[in-house]
């Protein structure tokens, strides 16, 4: 069975472009022959049912798969052309290019500005402490969260609100400029006003960053992306326009998904 | 008749109410309409028999503490004990002499007074045995039968079961509480009279170590007895030598086992490091009075030093160092895996090498609870004994060279209480109040170091 792409999709620029890739845990195929590019200016949906695969798949684009051991990776991504596989690759700069946000807010135990500053410090980004004062506020700024913090930068991260810890994990993704941030149904487990917040902050980063978000929400994937790809059973089954996927689905399983059929 | 026999008669009484009470709860189901009762048939069982029990258990507890006293005062209260001497030891031997040939436990008496009382002690333990028997055997039943009387098919016997197991269980916690208490209360005592005789000024801050347990006790010279030295000494061999020994290594080996080691060489080495906790220390100090002390001496004389002792603070403190390691890298390793896999994550997906995780994120985020591991660590090495008395030596030296022999505060108190001294001279009772000394600090640093672990707990719950 072959994913549907839709004909009307003729993105050109790939930020990020998987082919035929599989993923197994141990024996078990979690992933099963995904081919798919990303594009560079759009933010792209993973939209499914539980365990359908597609937080699996997102991982495997920062190569996030590599810290569990028995996570094995068949097929080519590329970032920019380059294999992100290559043994050639160093996974360290990878990552800074590819940055990631979890499903639950995960701020350091360290202050809010420590927090910001970890990613320029390891990758030696920022000279002196006036620039990395520079980095952090203006990620900050990025993230819509400096009116709030700038006066406690000192103060701990974890004691932000659940809003304000994922918007401080997308300013700390920020601050080391990443292409590409892949975010791991980032509003799961935050109320209905923290989620909107990141759901603005999501279409103001649309443009400066590819962006690929994992949802578990149809409304949510209708609202900030522009392109949708449904997952099923470990396979890609449809990918294309955002408009086009949720209101003219081509498979019968995309239709049965969106309308609520299961999942 | 013996507490022994006396135990297993109620048992057998307890058995007795449990068949009982069980044939009684089924012939309440059988009667009931819906074959139901409020608690099972087994629960009332158990309830009857828990009441036959348990009293009696509590019974021959306390006659066992009691009924010796009993018989000794009605021998004395026999118009032979007027010929007995008013002296208290003389007297007791010669008591304990009677008592000994009328339970048979000896064939002859050797002072010829105790021959009047060997007749009263026989006639006054088989009297008491029978009371006590007789008084066993009546709560035995009494509480049976006051417990199989309650049964009734609506009788809540399963949570009065719950209940009774719940006071089972709390009285068996608190008997470890109690011995602390008491071990407390019994050096509180010594200390006391220790320091009557020596001003705990002297004590505690003198620099002189050298009990004479020969010398004068009712005139002690209070110079002679300042501690200083063994506190630096249990310093410096348990806090200072040991640590630097123990704290990078088993810091390091809870770091390579939780982040890099693959689960097979974990399974393996894990339990190999466990091992090493379970060396019996007085091996260790084999190891480290055999092994390493004449080696550091002649590394020490290769370097040109003039008086390298064959007993030094180094070698003890090296060695303990080592038994200590499973310690911190046990506590290190479980606060390391209290670290939330996203904090890992989060910092791996910034583009951080496992060994920047690791300095930057994981151990500051574990820190609390490895520095509580380390204070346990502490206070285990500060009260170990077996090494140090192997080890170092007797001699009460205040140095900062580790080559030099010294002594510790557990030393000194073996050396003390196992010293020629009367058990009433300044210089045994000085062992009490350095034990004293001791437990108050490993108390101390046990509070601290568990105070700091719930804190850690509480922050990633």
């Amino acid at each position: 069975m072959v994913t549907v792409v839709h004909p009307n999709l003729t993105d050109t620029d790939a930020k990020m472009s998987a082919r035929d890739v599989s993923v197994f845990y141990g024996d078990k195929k979690a992933i099963d022959d995904v081919s798919i590019d990303i594009p560079t200016k759009y933010v792209t949906a993973f939209i499914g049912p539980s365990g359908c695969g597609k937080s699996t798949f997102l991982r495997t684009l920062n190569r996030m798969n590599d810290t569990i051991p028995s996570a094995r990776v068949e097929g080519e991504i590329t970032l920019d052309g380059d294999n992100i596989y290559s043994p050639k690759l160093d996974v360290v700069q990878l990552r800074a290019r590819v940055g990631m946000v979890f499903q639950k807010p995960n701020p350091f135990p360290k202050s809010i500005y420590d927090n910001i500053a970890y990613g320029p410090k390891i990758h030696g980004l920022a000279e002196g402490r006036d620039e990395l004062d520079a980095v952090v506020e203006k990620s900050l700024r990025r993230a819509g969260l400096w009116e709030e913090v700038k006066d406690r930068l000192q103060d701990s991260g974890t004691a932000l609100s659940g809003g304000q810890q994922q918007r401080l994990c997308i300013a700390r993704a920020i601050a080391v400029d990443p292409e590409v941030i892949l975010m791991d149904e980032p509003c799961s487990a935050l109320d209905p006003i923290a989620t909107a917040k990141i759901e603005e902050l999501i279409d103001e980063l649309n443009g400066r960053y590819a962006i690929v978000i994992v949802t578990h929400s149809m409304q949510q994937a209708a609202r900030v992306s522009q392109r949708t790809a449904f997952f099923h059973l470990g396979k890609m089954v449809e990918y294309g326009r955002t408009s086009d996927i949720f209101t003219n689905p081509i498979e019968q399983r995309t239709q049965d998904y969106i309308t609520g059929r299961y999942g | 008749m013996s507490p022994t026999l006396l135990l297993l008669l109620a048992l057998g009484l307890g058995l007795a109410g449990w068949l009982a009470a069980r044939a009684r709860a089924w012939s309440f189901r059988r009667a009931s309409p819906d074959g139901r009762l409020a608690s099972l048939p087994s629960y009332h069982a158990w309830y009857v028999a828990l009441w036959t029990v348990l009293p009696v258990l509590i019974f021959v507890g306390v006659w066992s503490a009691i009924a010796p006293g009993l018989v000794t005062q009605s021998v004395l209260a026999t118009p032979a004990a007027d010929q007995l001497p008013a002296f208290g030891f003389q007297r007791q031997t010669i008591l304990n002499e009677a008592r000994a040939v009328a339970t048979g436990a000896s064939q002859g008496v050797f002072n010829p007074l105790a021959r009047e009382f060997v007749e009263p002690y026989r006639e006054a333990i088989s009297r008491y045995n029978w009371i006590g028997i007789i008084v066993t055997l009546a709560i035995a039943f009494l509480g049976g039968v006051w417990a199989f009387l309650r049964l009734k098919p609506d009788f809540a016997a399963r949570n009065r079961v719950e209940k009774i197991v719940m006071a089972i269980l709390l009285g068996a916690s608190l008997v470890a509480i109690l011995t602390t208490l008491g071990i407390f209360v019994s050096l509180v005592f010594e200390t006391i009279r220790f320091f009557g005789m020596v001003n705990p000024i002297d004590f505690l801050f003198g620099t002189h170590w050298a009990p004479d347990p020969m010398a004068n006790a009712e005139n002690p010279d209070p110079t002679r007895y300042g501690a200083i030295p063994l506190f630096w000494g249990t310093l410096f061999i348990g806090a200072i030598i040991a640590m630097i020994v123990a704290i990078p290594l088993g810091l390091m080996s809870a770091i390579y086992l939780t982040q890099y080691a693959n689960p097979k060489l974990r399974a393996w080495v894990k339990p190999a490091l466990e091992i090493l906790a379970g060396v019996p220390t007085v091996v260790y100090g084999y190891f480290a009075a055999l092994t390493i002390a004449p080696a550091i001496r002649d590394f020490a004389i290769s370097l040109g030093a003039s008086s390298a002792s064959s007993e030094s603070a180094l070698a003890a403190g090296l060695v303990m160092g080592v038994m200590i390691i499973p310690f911190v890298s046990s506590m290190a390793d479980d606060s390391i895996a209290a670290v939330p896999q996203a904090m890992r994550d989060g910092s791996l997906a910034m583009g951080a090498t496992t060994n920047e995780t690791i300095r930057r994120v994981i151990v500051p985020a574990a820190l609390p609870g490895i520095v509580a591991g380390v204070m346990l660590a502490i206070s285990r090495a500060i009260g170990e004994t077996m090494i140090v008395v192997m080890a170092a030596s007797t001699a009460a030296n205040l140095s900062a060279n580790p080559l030099d022999s010294m002594t510790t505060v557990t030393v000194q108190i073996v050396a003390m209480l196992t010293g020629e001294g009367s058990f009433d001279h300044p210089a045994t009772l000085s062992a009490f109040a350095l034990g004293f000394v001791l437990f108050l600090v490993t108390l101390g640093l046990n509070f601290i170091a568990l105070r700091v672990v719930k804190r850690f707990r509480e922050a990633y719950e």
